[in-house]
């Protein structure tokens, strides 16, 4: 063990440079006192990283710090146990010095060749921070010019939706100009809308002024028509004269001025395919002011706000315009509606009268009728002179004749409610045209016409079909053909139809149909008369159609004859059509029918009475059992008197409940009067159905009833009835009605039967 | 005979003359007729017996409707209506127009309610009755005679009529 003496008073030999200096109070003190601080600082040091740092949350380099700090402390320590070896000092002072002295030199070399690493990454801390400050700052101003821009778009949904509410022109551009100046701060915004002569434009709305004074400008000005010419917003000068609206206030610095187009579209702009194209050249102009001294600008977002509500308020217009084109389209609907309305009613009205006239005119003309036909076959049967005898029988031919007539004109509304049925029976073809030409000869002969008929061989002798309607329509015609002919020929041919000669070339829908059981009439009238004009010819199966030359009209030309005809024809599946030259010479009429072979079946529209042509014309029914239930002794008698005229053997009750005992299932036929009391009719009916409820055995029930309601015949049949009769009952009416019921009785029977 | 011929022609004629004057005042309309019609050698008195019936039914009708009027002070019009149907049916049997159309006036009265109106139908139907009975009446005798002198004409032999 040595003892190291330092700066102490006497030293054997050192091997130093300078002589040797005396260990001196002073500076020992010195060296005492800062080796002392020294420490104290490198102590604390670490105290206040180690405080600050745990102060801060963040701090990545913990490790680092804790080496520093090591480093640090440790330093310290080598400094403090300096102090211990400034004087002589034991060993383990040495020792400790010695361990604290490595110790210090592996953490401090540590420390340094860490510090190699971090310090880089520190320094870049410090960019990094600058850099974050720079994007910080960048995207602040972007989320201010976000901000911006969503306010706009906010402010634009609202106008526009606040436009879009309404429907109402005016209301739509206030509400545009007032939301403008106030999203965008505007001393003053107008409207100039083009005036109807397209050649000015007008203001129309201001944003300050009330009541904006008509000011006009024309549309031909430079400025103007570079706003129109882009559909962005442009700035224009605030001296232009659609800017001039302010009065002149002596304002130093007047605001920037923005124009912008509005476009008008018309309803026809919209195709349903198509985006609107601007095809219209109509514009409204928008103008704009910024406030006056105030060193703003129009800044880029403002502007296309501008934009986007003068596209707004343009469609908000059209759909104003729209609507208004619309409710003036309903408001025109609905006075046609009213209008067809009051022309329907009135129509029924008519049809109505014209039914009830009918109706009414049905009975009333044929009983006259009937009167004078009865009379005059009385008068026939009185004893007459022969003068006498012919007056009569031409009054009964002609009465015949008229009261043909009179059904006609009924059958004719008949006809077009399409409720007529052609009779199909037996006849006579050749016996047929010999009568018409019977009938027409004496007129024909006054008039010096010569008429002639050929009838061709193979014309069948006999056919089936409607024979009254049948000379109806020949009649018609060879009438026709006489009456306008002052001279000459009538010629009339009839002849069988060949398959090609069927086609008639001015009616290509007519395709007649033959077949087996039917035939194809074919008659032509021809004749050397007055001849009618082309303009006429579609006419002249128009019912009162008169025509329109005053030359050719005839007083005795318009009415229902032709247009009968025509529907005859029809309804026997033909055709019919005239033809003509021309005025003065001569016509020719030609029509079809269609007929059937006689004693051939012909299909469903047979009637029952053609199968058993015996039954036809049965006069009398011997021996048939019927039973008549009226409870009127007058009505009664009558009734029975009439029956037993045709031969029946009648029985009389005058109650239903007499019928009900008394009828048996020999009775054939009863007859009920439907104006017993209290329905009992229908009772009765029933209770007859109750008593023998099998078919064969049951008998018919007629009514006899003086209602000639259509309705009510509906309503008997209905309930059962198996015929109705309608009174006052004549002998013919009866037998007809028994013809009928017991032939159609037989039939069924027969299908039961077979 | 010849004298006899002539007095059946002139009934006859005459016959034919009432008609025709009946039937021109509308008093008796085409039924009339079918119900001459369907007199035959079979029922040569139809016609006369059916029209008895009428009037038997008539008169005593006529007689209810003067009873239901007069007797009572309120009136009923049920059975009025069952009555007048009944006559209005009868007339129109046999063709007596006439008579028919003031029952369906007199019908419409009562249906309104028309005290006085039912009274007058009520008048005008009686006689209307009177006439047509005591015409019907002439025509029947003036038959009666032409059947009888026809009769003294040809006896023996069946008519055909």
């Amino acid at each position: 063990m040595y003892f190291w003496i330092s700066g102490s008073s006497t030293m054997e030999s050192c091997n130093c440079i300078e002589p040797q200096w005396p260990a001196d109070e002073l500076l020992m003190k010195y060296q005492y006192i800062s080796d002392f601080f020294i420490a104290l600082a490198y102590f604390s040091i670490p105290l206040e990283l180690i405080y600050f740092v745990k102060k801060s949350a963040v701090f990545p380099y913990r490790w680092v710090l804790v080496q520093f700090g090591a480093f640090i402390v440790l330093c310290g320590a080598t400094h403090l146990i300096n102090l211990w070896t400034f004087n002589a000092h034991t060993r383990t002072v040495a020792i400790v010095m010695t361990t604290a002295k490595v110790l210090t030199a592996a953490v401090s070399c540590a420390t340094a060749l860490m510090l190699v690493h971090i310090i880089p990454d520190l320094l870049s801390v410090k960019t990094r921070e600058l850099f974050l400050k720079n994007k910080a700052a960048q995207l602040d101003r972007e989320m201010g010019i976000i901000r911006t821009q969503e306010e706009t778009g906010r402010h634009v949904r609202m106008l526009t939706h606040e436009i879009r509410s309404t429907l109402n022109r005016h209301t739509i551009l206030k509400t545009t100009l007032v939301e403008l100046g106030r999203t965008l701060g505007l001393e003053e915004c107008a409207l100039w809308m083009p005036t109807r002569s397209g050649l000015d434009l007008q203001l129309s709305y201001t944003l300050r002024h009330q009541n904006p004074v008509a000011f006009t400008v024309p549309i031909q000005s430079p400025v103007i028509n570079q706003v129109f010419s882009t559909n962005r917003a442009v700035k224009i000068s605030p001296t232009s004269p659609v800017a001039r609206l302010r009065p002149a206030s002596g304002k130093y610095m007047l605001g920037e001025v923005v124009a912008v187009r509005v476009p008008l579209l018309h309803l026809n702009n919209f195709q349903i395919h198509d985006w609107p194209e601007l095809t219209t050249k109509r514009y409204a102009l928008m103008v704009l002011m910024l406030p006056s001294d105030s060193a703003r600008q129009w800044h880029v977002h403002e502007l296309e706000l501008v934009e986007v509500v003068a596209d707004q308020v343009a469609v908000a217009l059209s759909h104003a315009a729209i609507l208004e084109e619309s409710m003036r389209a309903r408001d025109l609907l609905m006075e046609q509606n009213v209008a067809l309305d009051l022309a329907r009613r009135e129509a029924e009205t008519a049809v109505r009268a014209r039914n009830d006239f009918l109706a009414v005119m049905n009975h009333e003309m044929r009983t006259p009728m009937h009167a004078i036909i009865a009379l005059s076959s009385l008068l026939q049967e009185t004893d007459l002179t022969p003068e006498q005898r012919l007056m009569v029988e031409t009054i009964l031919k002609s009465s015949n004749l008229l009261a043909t007539l009179i059904n006609d004109v009924l059958d004719l509304s008949r006809l077009e409610d399409g409720s007529l049925e052609l009779d199909t029976a037996t006849f006579n073809l050749h016996a047929l045209f010999k009568e018409v030409l019977n009938l027409i000869r004496p007129v024909a002969s006054v008039k010096r016409l010569f008429v002639t008929l050929s009838i061709s061989s193979d014309l069948p002798e006999f056919a089936v079909g409607d024979e009254k309607r049948l000379m109806q329509i020949i009649l018609n015609i060879i009438g026709n053909a006489v009456k306008f002919s002052k001279e000459g020929s009538v010629s009339i041919s009839a002849t069988l139809a060949k398959p090609d000669s069927l086609r008639d070339p001015r009616a290509p829908d007519f395709f007649p149909l033959l077949s087996e059981n039917n035939f194809f009439l074919r008659v032509q009238v021809k004749d050397t008369g007055m001849g009618i004009s082309q303009q006429d010819i579609p006419k002249l199966f128009t019912k009162f159609a008169e025509s329109q030359s005053p030359a050719t009209r005839n007083p005795g030309g318009s009415g229902l004859g032709l247009a009968i005809c025509k529907r005859f024809v029809n309804l026997m599946e033909g055709n019919i059509w005239i033809e003509s030259e021309g005025l003065g010479k001569g016509s020719t009429a030609i029509f079809f029918v269609k007929l059937g072979f006689p004693g051939r079946v012909n299909g469903s529209r047979i009637p029952t009475h053609m199968r058993v042509p015996s039954k036809l014309g049965q006069s009398k029914f011997p021996g048939l059992k019927v039973l008549v239930v009226d409870n009127n002794g007058t009505s009664r008698s009558a009734t029975k008197g009439l029956l037993t005229h045709l031969g029946c053997d009648v029985t009389t009750v005058s109650s239903g409940e007499e019928c009900v005992q008394v009828i048996t299932k020999d009775h054939k036929v009863v007859f009920l009067d439907v104006s017993l009391p209290g329905s009992d009719s229908y009772n009765v009916a029933r209770l007859v159905h109750e008593k023998l409820p099998k078919r064969h055995e049951r008998p018919l029930t007629v009514a006899l009833t003086g209602n000639t309601d259509k309705g009510v015949k509906d309503n008997l049949m209905r309930v059962g009835m198996d015929g109705v009769v309608v009174k006052p009952v004549s002998v013919d009416k009866m037998r007809v009605a028994l013809c009928e019921l017991l032939d159609h009785n037989n039939n069924n029977k027969g299908i039961h039967e077979a | 005979m010849c004298l006899l011929g002539f007095g059946a022609v002139r009934l006859r004629t005459d016959m034919n003359r009432l008609l025709s004057l009946l039937f021109h005042q509308g008093v008796l309309d085409e039924q009339f007729l079918q119900l001459q019609h369907l007199q035959d050698q079979t029922s040569p008195n139809f016609v006369s017996d059916v029209v008895t019936i009428y009037f038997h039914e008539s008169e005593k009708l006529l007689r209810n409707l003067r009873t239901l009027l007069l007797d009572k002070e309120i009136w009923d019009y049920v059975k009025l209506g069952i009555h007048l149907n009944q006559l209005m049916g009868s007339s129109s049997s046999i063709g007596a127009k006439r008579v028919r159309n003031i029952c369906a006036a007199f019908r419409a009265a009562v249906e309104q309610n028309n005290r006085p109106a039912c009274m007058r139908a009520l008048e005008v139907l009686e006689h209307e009755y009177c006439y047509l009975k005591n015409k019907l009446h002439e025509l029947f005798q003036m038959e009666q005679q032409r059947v009888l002198g026809d009769a003294v004409r040809y006896p023996g032999v069946v008519h055909q009529q």
